[in-house]
């Protein structure tokens, strides 16, 4: 254990800091959106730049063509929440199709698709899950026929978000019918502007569509869209799924959380008591507080493990299941510690936070979901971490 | 930066985690735990031998002179292995006050023969942490002690004791010092046996030195009694694991029922986090001095919560086979049940975070 940091990576820091300071008014009214606006636009293309957005992406592709530094990385990272500034995107695109395509994609589609994708003039979507395949992921039925040089793709996907602001969908098909559930899987590329695609919202318990529904009738895409082989869509989609886990398990993002929690619980007052001296609501609070600790911490293992290629074992398996749970619980604590304040959500004199920790509390409940659900995080902590067996399969239900 | 065990560390752990095996295997420990009379020399011997009585002791006087997070790795080990005897009081937080708070005097007496495993130190300092119950406290006035002292490390084996007196103030007390006696207090773990001191008028010599001394010895408490749980717990769920592998009902082996499967991964999925939670805490003991009280705290509760839920859980997973003493899971059950209350439960230990971070007054 040594977490001293080396004079060059406290340069670096300073450096960080130094453009942050320099570039106050770039960022400062925000930048953020799932269809970029100009403004975001110029902050990526600057990000990329100077190597704080797609920092290890080859410059070939338009990224900054940068060594990993899974150090500098978190430097970064840590330097952007200290100041609030907005960091590079981390839509779908970037943090899934762009490493996939960067481990088994064709030079010609790793060349067409990245830079614009970090750049931000791409938006993806991501068509995995369907109505009847959710956690049984690859009983996916939509189908791609071929025909000629092209598939000819009829079926439809759900939880599909920014696919009404999307520019391209990475898609999963069947492509082989009759081969094996894992086997008859293809990864492919197209436009959502291809006729024949539509595009449904489809409204949560927040009251805002943060997904959709997305029907493909005979949607006809050139077979050269596949990456990664046809008929191995199932693989590749695993690469980027690890990916997504990682995402939803941030620690940084459940400490900024827990942060905001306890500035609410220090200024808010009910009878003139402060939140955070009512001694049960500050108890949960030190009981959240300890987690967050723990993930942090659990999240530095997890770095020095990748620094030195060791695997990461159970630390690993368990981000996702307990940073999502993380995150909710905060949120819950929020809207307790508000009482009936806390069941406000519309704008008024009233409202608190904008009524963010309501959509937080609900929102997470789908992260819980997503993703894997904590049941299938379980099965695979369960068989991955510790070895037990799998649910025998049964011949017919 | 480095968030990981050093290889020597883990070299360590594995060690001792095999001198304990040899020593101090589960018959061992049933000795002990049956007769009273049953000092566990033997054991405390092999860990002096080991090194583990000198483990925080400058090398200048005999001993290792390793950090907390050395030691937290032992404590591990010693919860993984349920190991009878002192530890944490006689190795660990009587060297610590020593160190932070003794004259160069009372070092130079007291840390060799400690090293060396020749006099055990039990340590008094529970009523300034966990608080005062039945009347217990010391007052120190001219050179002597007066009161009691609960919850006292190796009360009736000691040669020597560390004393917190009402006003934080650290003194050492020789075990055969004129009116001090002492007697047993049994607890559900029979592993680490505690004890109650009196002292009338007992003569003292105080520890004059830090002044937040008495707070490092909570901070090194706190996180050694989540080290141990941290080991106790880990070997409460690859036992729970083992079995949910070995044990067939209804025509397969309960662990591919996800009723079963879902606790272990419940389990793993709590036990986890907490180990960087304490190697954190033990790596600011020693060298984030400013996040040191916050992070045991954290450690001692958070770990303390997991460690109840995994020693039910990983119990029940035994179906009847968990609760019989055949069986003997109840010794990790109890020891972690002792690491649980002991210098404050999570509910006391949670309160003095949100002071220590000036959240609360």
């Amino acid at each position: 254990m040594d977490l001293k940091l080396t004079p060059q990576m406290e340069a670096f820091r300073e450096e960080v800091r130094g453009f942050l300071a320099a570039h106050r008014d770039h960022y400062a009214g925000g930048v953020a959106g799932s269809r970029p606006r100009e403004a975001a636009l110029e902050w990526q293309r600057l990000l990329i730049e100077q190597g704080y957005a797609a920092r290890t992406i080859p410059k070939a592709y338009g990224g900054y063509g940068a060594e990993p530094d899974i150090l500098k990385t978190r430097i970064i990272a840590e330097e952007f929440t200290r100041a609030g500034a907005p960091r590079g995107f981390a839509n779908q695109g970037i943090s899934m199709l762009v490493p996939t395509l960067l481990e088994v994609g064709s030079e010609e589609q790793k060349t067409r698709w990245i830079g614009p994708t970090l750049r931000g003039e791409v938006v993806w979507c991501q068509g995995y899950s369907e109505p009847g395949a959710g956690s049984d992921l690859a009983s996916l039925q939509t189908k791609a026929v071929e025909d000629g040089e092209d598939f000819i793709i009829s079926g439809s996907k759900i939880w599909t978000s920014t696919a009404a602001q999307a520019d391209m969908i990475f898609c999963l098909v069947r492509t082989e019918p009759d081969a094996a559930k894992h086997d008859g899987i293809s990864y492919i590329l197209f436009p959502m502007t291809t006729p024949g695609i539509e595009v449904r919202p489809l409204k949560t318990m927040t009251g805002s569509a943060e997904f959709n529904e997305v029907f493909f009738t005979d949607v006809r895409v050139p077979q050269s869209a596949v990456v990664g082989g046809r008929g191995r869509g199932w693989f590749v989609a695993n690469a980027t799924l690890k990916h997504e886990r990682g995402m939803l398990g941030d620690p940084n993002a459940t400490e900024a959380r827990l942060h905001s929690l306890i500035e609410l619980m220090k200024t808010e007052r009910v009878d003139g008591e402060r939140l955070i001296d009512n001694p049960v609501m500050c108890d949960r609070l030190m009981q959240l507080q300890a987690r967050v600790m723990a993930m942090k911490f659990n999240g530095l293992r997890l770095l020095t493990a990748s620094m030195t290629g060791e695997p990461a074992g159970m630390a690993g398996l368990v981000v996702k299941l307990q940073g999502c749970e993380l995150n909710h619980q905060i949120a819950a604590l929020a809207i307790d510690a508000l009482g009936e304040l806390g069941v406000l959500y519309e704008d008024g004199p009233h409202l608190r936070a904008k009524g963010s920790w309501q959509w937080n509390y609900m929102f997470d409940l789908g992260l819980i979901i997503g993703g894997g659900t904590a049941q299938i995080q379980k099965n695979i902590i369960a068989e991955r971490g510790l070895a037990l067996p799998r649910e025998p399969k049964l011949a017919s239900v | 930066m480095d968030f990981s065990i050093t290889p020597d560390q883990r070299l360590m752990q594995e060690s001792l985690a095999r001198t304990l095996a040899d020593v101090s295997g589960l018959e061992r420990v049933r000795r002990f735990a049956g007769d009273p009379a049953d000092k566990g020399a033997d054991v405390y011997a092999a860990l002096a031998d080991f090194g583990l009585t000198g483990i925080v002791i400058p090398e200048e006087y005999g001993g290792l002179g390793l950090g907390l997070l050395d030691a937290a790795l032992a404590a591990e080990a010693l919860g993984a292995a349920v190991a009878p005897g002192p530890f944490l009081g006689a190795c660990v937080l009587a060297p610590l006050a020593l160190r932070l708070a003794g004259s160069k005097a009372q070092q130079g007496e007291w840390l060799p023969k400690i090293a060396a495993g020749q006099v055990v130190a039990g340590v008094a300092i529970a009523e300034q942490v966990a608080g005062a119950r039945d009347g217990a406290g010391v007052t120190a006035s001219g050179g002597k002690l007066t009161g009691k002292a609960l919850f006292v490390t190796d009360a009736l084996i000691a040669d020597l004791f560390i004393v917190a007196d009402q006003a934080g103030g650290l003194h050492l007390v020789r075990g055969d010092a004129a009116g001090l006696t002492r007697s047993a207090m049994i607890s559900i773990d029979l592993t680490r046996p505690l004890g109650e001191v009196v002292f009338a008028a007992t003569p003292a010599e105080p520890l004059e030195g830090d002044a937040g001394a008495l707070a490092a010895l909570r901070d090194a408490g706190w996180t050694l009694l989540a080290a141990d749980t941290l080991g106790a717990a880990q070997v409460m769920i690859d036992k729970a694991v083992d079995y949910a592998k070995e044990r067939r009902q209804f025509g397969r082996v309960i662990g591919s029922f996800q009723a079963v499967k879902h606790l272990c991964a419940e389990m793993a999925a709590e036990l986890e986090p907490c180990r960087a939670l304490v190697w954190y805490a033990a790596y600011a003991f020693d060298d984030a001095p400013d996040e040191a009280s916050l992070t045991a705290a954290h450690a001692k509760a958070h770990t303390s919560e997991v460690g109840r839920f995994i020693a039910r859980t990983a119990t029940e997973v035994h179906g009847g086979m968990g609760i019989t003493d055949l069986l003997g899971l109840h010794f990790w059950f109890k020891r972690i049940g002792l690491n649980r209350q002991l210098l404050g439960g999570p509910e006391r230990v949670r309160r003095l975070a949100a002071q220590i971070q000036g959240l609360t007054a």
